[in-house]
């Protein structure tokens, strides 16, 4: 299932015009690049690159994003700081309480071994939080705003195409 | 170590070898020389896949050989290496895999510089993503040549000199004709082989003590000769406060390095999608964290089957523990099934070697030239001089189709940097073939947490951050790491040193990141508010979106 689920993702991707979606947008973003490398303030930029950012500018603002991105955040960093001070403790008591880490517990089975094997249930647990998490709260919502995006570009690009070709007459 | 050993052990290796080099050829025969495929594969591996071709990649001989061995000498102490290389994925999952999905292409370097201005960034991201490759292909070279004396008893200089010879040519083939395509299928192959041994060795050693680990620990701890002490902290880091102020500093560097380090975060362009990259992680912790904790099995196993001393007495460093044990486990010297299992152990160290190169050496030739080929050239200014200001993807693409018979294609280029990169990593395996592994591994860890985190996770979560932030966070990592090495025991002052006979050494810690992590985070603080440039919001507001929801990704 896990491997069918990637394989549809693929397959959706090469039909899709995802890899035009690439293209346009980042690359636009810095007006003109001689000047982003000299660190000048680049130039007004041009309207091209002006619509993506305000487009990118507006998902940003909106209230659908700021709420994957606070839930993103509620987990993600309580969870980094409880599983960093947790191993850093680890370490730390290691190496500055080794008397308190053997004192044994069951059988040969002291404190040190208990903590050692704590802290692969913990990366288990907090790993399989995460992507329950991810999956339940962030990933439908994600979807949606990345296709939103994706909408306006291509409505920004056809009228943009449009003016373009009724400049040059349709002479081609 | 009798004849027969080494017949068989040689003959599995060789259809490793056979099967590898087939898979290499398959691949390169259909492939289309796109920069897609050669340095992501396609983007197309689903997410089972590519979580066993990232336990592939970072499943080093260094951990199944190195970790048993130093749990076997030390006890409890080796068994921390083995908690903080897993630990550290929890870095990956959360801050780093899927945003660096969303917001990149290739490289380390492509998700700093999409905010930035490019050039500046982009060679120092590609600087020191090749630093770390290299520190780290040393260290398995050096593994490499070290395994083959210690398992074929070709103890002699020259054939420790061949097997890295050997071994770089390899993979330089693999990468070069393969591209990520067929290093991925290698990876593959070689977690499952990795993992099927470990678990069968698990299987063995387990049942001789009938399943009760108690047994186990107690008969561990007996024969090693320290009593109990020998499962609590202390038998290698104990002591003076130096000692413990390194085990700290490589502590830091396990869990904050492998974040950073460029063949695992290049692996995240193979599947199709962020979500893709989630779930393939997940698969890797998973396969990580069974890996090690059947390497803490097997340790403790070593010390209780075969003995510390037996262990010792082979190899100073304990490399040799896990052979042993499966030497034993077969039924012992002589024995038909102590044959096989040594001789399938010893292919596999070796198939876990090539590997693991192969995976690196495609990183590094992907910065060398996609990052610092690519910026120097000037391929980026032409880009942007014609006036279409399309310098970055888009400019890129149509660039390389009108120059392409002029200049070589950035392919070209990463083929050609695969073959000199290979190159220099046997020249330098063979000149610190005394150097010990385990330090080399834990400095390119280091490098690795020092110079790429620090600019990594300033320029996805952090709006303020600059181009002089950045380039300042790079080289305010990378600059101190390496500077500390040199003054440090490791190169001079000690008996066990690079140079014993000159004495400069200024840092007591053998491993610098305790001091120039920090640093890698404080020069990036400080270069961004000291920088005239003003942040850039729009930049960051479209990070930001790319990053969390994979608009506009690859």
């Amino acid at each position: 299932m896990e491997k069918q689920e990637g394989r549809d993702a693929a397959g959706l991707r090469i039909e899709d015009p995802w890899y035009d979606a690439l293209a346009s947008g980042w690359g636009e973003l810095d007006g003109t690049g001689a000047a982003a490398y000299a660190l000048v303030p680049p130039p007004e930029p041009s309207p091209a690159a002006r619509g993506t950012r305000d487009i990118y500018l507006e998902v940003h603002r909106s209230a659908a994003f700021q709420e994957v991105r606070a839930r993103y955040r509620m987990f993600v960093v309580p969870a980094t700081l409880v599983f960093l001070l947790w191993y850093l403790a680890y370490v730390v008591a290691a190496t500055v309480a080794p008397g308190l880490m053997a004192r044994p517990v069951a059988g040969a089975v002291n404190v040190a071994m208990l903590a050692g094997l704590g802290q692969f249930l913990t990366t288990f647990l907090l790993t399989w939080a995460y992507a329950r998490h991810a999956r339940l709260r962030r990933d439908r919502a994600a979807l949606e705003l990345r296709w939103s995006v994706f909408d306006q570009e291509r409505t920004r690009e056809r009228t943009q195409g449009l003016s373009r070709e009724a400049a040059r007459g349709s002479g081609r | 170590m009798t004849g027969d050993h080494q017949t068989l052990a040689l003959l599995l290796f060789s259809a490793f070898v056979a099967v590898t080099l087939a898979i290499t050829t398959w691949v390169s025969r259909r492939r289309q020389g796109s920069a897609e495929e050669f340095y992501a594969g396609g983007r197309l591996f689903s997410p089972m896949e590519n979580g066993f071709a990232i336990a592939g990649d970072y499943m080093s001989a260094a951990s199944f050989l190195g970790i048993s061995g130093l749990i076997a000498l030390f006890g409890y102490d080796g068994l921390l290496y083995s908690v903080g290389f897993l630990v550290a994925w929890l870095v990956v999952l959360f801050l780093v895999a899927e945003l660096v999905r969303n917001c990149g292409r290739f490289t380390l370097a492509d998700v700093v510089a999409a905010r930035m201005a490019e050039r500046p960034v982009r060679i120092a991201a590609g600087t020191s993503s090749v630093t770390v490759s290299v520190l780290y292909l040393v260290a398995q070279m050096v593994g490499a040549g070290s395994l083959v004396a210690l398992l074929l008893g070709g103890t002699s200089e020259a054939a420790r000199s061949w097997t890295v010879i050997g071994v770089g040519a390899l993979m330089v083939v693999y990468v070069s004709l393969g591209g990520m395509r067929a290093t991925t299928w290698i990876q593959i192959i070689k977690a499952v082989l990795l993992m099927a041994g470990t678990v069968a060795l698990t299987v063995l050693v387990l049942l001789r003590f009938h399943g009760d680990i108690n047994q186990l620990l107690t008969t561990a701890a007996e024969r090693s000769g320290h009593g109990l002490e020998f499962l609590a902290p202390g038998l290698r880091y104990g002591g003076d406060w130096t000692a413990r102020l390194d085990f700290i500093s490589l502590g830091l560097a396990l869990v904050l390095g492998t974040a950073g380090l460029p063949h695992i975060l290049s692996r995240f362009y193979t599947v199709p999608t962020a979500r893709a990259a989630r779930r393939s992680v997940v698969w890797a912790i998973g396969l990580i964290g069974g890996f090690y904790l059947m390497t803490i099995v097997l340790g403790f196993g070593a010390a209780a089957v075969v003995g510390t001393d037996a262990v010792r007495a082979s190899n100073a460093a304990g490399n040799t523990a896990v052979p042993l044990l499966a030497l034993d486990l077969g039924g012992g010297a002589g024995s038909t099934g102590g044959a096989v299992l040594f001789a399938i152990v010893a292919a596999i160290a070796f198939a876990t070697i090539l590997a693991v190169v192969a995976g690196i050496t495609l990183a590094s030739s992907a910065s060398v030239a996609h990052d610092l080929y690519a910026s120097f050239s000037g391929r980026r200014g032409s880009g942007s001089a014609d006036g279409s200001g399309r310098t970055r993807w888009r400019g890129r693409r149509r660039q390389g189709r009108k120059t392409g018979p002029k200049r070589y294609s950035e392919v070209a280029v990463a083929r050609i940097a695969a073959v000199g990169i290979g190159a220099a990593a046997i020249g330098l395996g063979l000149l610190a073939r005394d150097l010990n592994v385990a330090f080399l591994v834990g400095l390119a860890f280091a490098v690795a947490a020092s110079a790429n985190l620090p600019v990594l996770l300033y320029s996805l979560f952090w709006r303020n951050f600059t181009t002089r932030g950045a380039v300042w966070s790079v080289y305010g990592g990378l600059v101190p790491a390496m500077v500390l090495v040199v003054l440090s025991p490791v190169v001079s002052g000690s008996p066990e040193a690079l140079f014993p006979g000159v004495d400069f050494q200024l840092f007591p810690l053998q491993n610098p990141g305790l001091v120039s992590i920090p640093l890698g985070f404080l020069a990036g603080w400080l270069g961004t508010v000291t920088s005239p440039e003003a942040p850039d919001e729009a930049r960051h507001a479209e990070t930001e979106v790319r990053a969390l929801t994979g608009a506009g990704a690859v």
